[in-house]
């Protein structure tokens, strides 16, 4: 009987059944390959920045990275220095200050914003009302939204004299003033990633926290956080990747002076600024250009090992959660 | 045992943790709070001094004088082409891998593979995407078709086509996972019922879930867009010009104008950083800065906003829609 009932396609409704499967095919091929394109992106960005970055050191070795024995005419002696120096008789090619300056911005501006990133999304997800989130997350996201470029100008123009009147400091353009500048655009990316971890924790165990008598702050103290640690950590982690990365902010309103310190009122500049200040005055294929490069590739790798840190933890914490 | 009740609730109310408790509370909302009143201050700030600035002259002059007077209509028009050349490309390849992810893979080694890439490459620093720019793009894209097609030094210099393409890199990700977040909103037993129909995977795709998706993915270009609007470092190296006394445009067949995408342009967010750090008298032309300052930002929120009102209303319409 079911044999009987199923008539048999015609030659033409097999071609066209078979064209049919092509094309299905063709698109889900193409849709693979669209897939794979942000693989292929993080690749080739790794290939091209250190392809053009390796080739520094056809001119000049590895040692220049960290500094150069020169003459000082003041001292009249040979001296070590870790300088950034590119155009001048004897180039200096060190990275020291410039790993010093962006640590220098993106440390202090990470613990800002952790501090109030922190804390805001505790109070978003566990004590503010409902209403209140509504209009609260809308207003984070708005802020996200500010340009770099728009905080970096407000630093510049205004913040920037203002921390000089509180501080008394030698330069008006410093490293606090980028850092500040910084953790507000660093500050929505920490609280929205701290506010998913916490609302990851499960409702039970704040309800067992409850029915043991503990008070609201107990439970967020030593129920919620505790159980949250390593999505928060995870989002400090990422919230340090970006500030290293921050570009505008620093290159306007740290002062770009390469100097080896310590000093968190010094001028400043960062291996972002440092690239966004140069490269664009400098000659392809110059020894120069290339040093531009490696100070990219450095910078790339540094904030790549932290996104996959922040990424490997939350995958952790994910999966630790569902159980 | 009665006792022992009625002793346990004075405790809990009389426990010293009470005013440790209000504390903290009050601390959290300051944090909550001193966020905002930075939000606003700052729009505040940029709103006041911007706002006599803003003149249809402003808007629709070029510069003159040196950069110091006129207004910044060049500007505004280089930032909408370059975003708009950078959604073109980015969305077709954004929602493709979406897609992909959402209906087809599953959750083999490459998917994760994939979205560890797609969470990477939103943390790349955006003057990583300037260097690639110069170095993928211009250097070895550019040059090479120069190479093949014999044009001298056309495709291999800075223009607003590899600054469009630097910048829809960079907004991939926003567009991937705002698409995947719609996709997903789709409820599954939609698919199933037109793929009980006789529809295969493509049909179901295109007549049922697209359509549903339709606003969600609506929302990530928009947010693209805006992102793209305001980032600077990626097209300081790939395309920007400090001043160009010509609108990048360009007669397709010597008849229809057309944006030039091999042209250079002039940007707003670059305007301000360049009138802000490099001008010849910073002072003079503040009112200037501000001025486009107020615009790029009132540019970005109004198409922040527009995304945000726009995932609300589809978020209630799909509710509705699930609940059905």
């Amino acid at each position: 009987m079911r044999s009987m009932s199923v008539s048999h396609p015609t030659t033409h409704e097999l071609l066209s059944q078979k064209g049919f499967r092509l094309k299905e095919w063709l698109i889900e091929r193409m849709l693979v390959a669209a897939g794979i394109t942000s693989i292929a992106i993080i690749l080739l960005i790794f290939l091209f920045l250190f392809k053009e970055g390796v080739q520094f050191f056809k001119t000049a070795s590895p040692f220049d990275l960290i500094g150069k024995t020169v003459f000082d005419p003041y001292e009249e002696r040979h001296v070590f220095k870790m300088m950034w120096q590119a155009v001048s008789v004897l180039p200096k090619y060190s990275l020291i200050p410039l790993i010093c300056g962006s640590l220098l911005v993106a440390l202090p501006a990470t613990i800002i914003a952790a501090v109030f990133g922190i804390g805001c999304a505790i109070y978003l997800s566990e004590m503010a009302s409902a209403q209140l989130r509504e209009f609260l997350k809308p207003t984070l996201e708005l802020l996200a939204g500010i340009p770099s470029v728009v905080i970096g100008f407000f630093m510049l123009t205004l913040a920037a004299s203002f921390f000089q009147g509180i501080f008394h400091t030698k330069f008006r353009l410093n490293a606090f003033v980028g850092a500040v500048g910084v953790a507000i655009a660093t500050f929505p990316i920490i609280v929205t990633l701290v506010e998913d971890a916490l609302r990851a924790v499960p409702r039970d165990l704040r309800d067992a926290s409850y029915a043991l008598g503990a008070t609201k702050w107990q439970t967020i103290w030593d129920t919620v956080v505790p159980t949250a640690i390593s999505g928060i950590s995870a989002a400090m982690i990422l919230g340090f990747g970006r500030a290293l990365g921050e570009t505008m902010i620093v290159v306007m309103a740290t002062g770009k002076a390469p100097i080896v310190t310590g000093n968190i009122f010094s001028s400043v500049r960062t291996m972002t600024a440092n690239i966004a200040a140069e490269l664009g005055s400098v000659a392809q294929g110059s020894e120069h250009y290339y040093a531009l490069f490696l100070v990219g590739s450095v910078l790339f790798t540094m904030t790549f090992v932290l996104n996959l840190t922040s990424e490997i933890i939350l995958t952790k914490m994910r999966r630790k959660l569902r159980m | 045992m009665n006792g022992t009740t009625t002793l346990s609730i004075p405790n809990l109310r009389f426990q010293p943790t009470d005013w440790i408790e209000s504390l903290w509370n009050g601390l959290l909302r300051l944090f909550a709070i001193i966020p905002l009143c930075v939000l606003v201050f700052i729009l505040g700030k940029i709103f006041s001094n911007g706002a006599e600035t803003i003149t249809w002259e402003f808007l629709s002059k070029t510069p003159v004088q040196g950069m110091t007077e006129g207004g910044i209509f060049p500007c505004i028009f280089g930032t909408i082409s370059i975003t708009l050349l950078m959604i073109l490309m980015a969305l077709p390849l954004g929602v493709g891998a979406a897609v992909y992810l959402v209906e087809y893979a599953g959750q083999g080694f490459w998917v994760r593979m994939i979205r560890a890439a797609v969470n990477n490459l939103a943390g790349v620093p955006s003057i990583i995407f300037g260097l690639f720019g110069v170095g993928f793009f211009i250097l070895f894209v550019g040059r090479n078709i120069d190479h093949v097609l014999r044009t001298g030094l056309l495709f291999g210099q800075p223009c607003m086509l590899w600054a469009a393409a630097t910048l829809a890199v960079l907004v991939l990700p926003v567009i991937i996972v705002s698409t995947e977040e719609a996709l997903n909103a789709v409820p599954q037993s939609h698919r199933a019922a037109s793929q009980a129909l006789g529809a295969t995977k493509w049909q179901t795709i295109v007549h049922v879930v697209l359509p549903q998706a339709r606003g969600g993915i609506l929302t990530g270009a928009i947010l693209a867009i805006s992102r793209g609007a305001g980032e600077t470092a990626p097209i300081l190296f790939t395309g920007c010009a400090y001043y160009l006394p010509r609108l990048p445009v360009t007669k397709l067949f010597g008849v229809i104008p057309m944006i030039n995408p091999l042209d250079q342009f002039m940007e707003l967010s670059y305007h301000i950083f360049i009138m802000a750090t490099q001008s010849m008298d910073a002072e003079k032309t503040l009112p200037i800065q501000y001025g486009t300052t107020l615009v790029l930002i009132a540019l970005t929120f109004l198409l922040n906003l527009a995304a945000i009102l726009f995932r609300m209303h589809f978020r209630k319409k799909l509710g509705q829609v699930s609940l059905q």
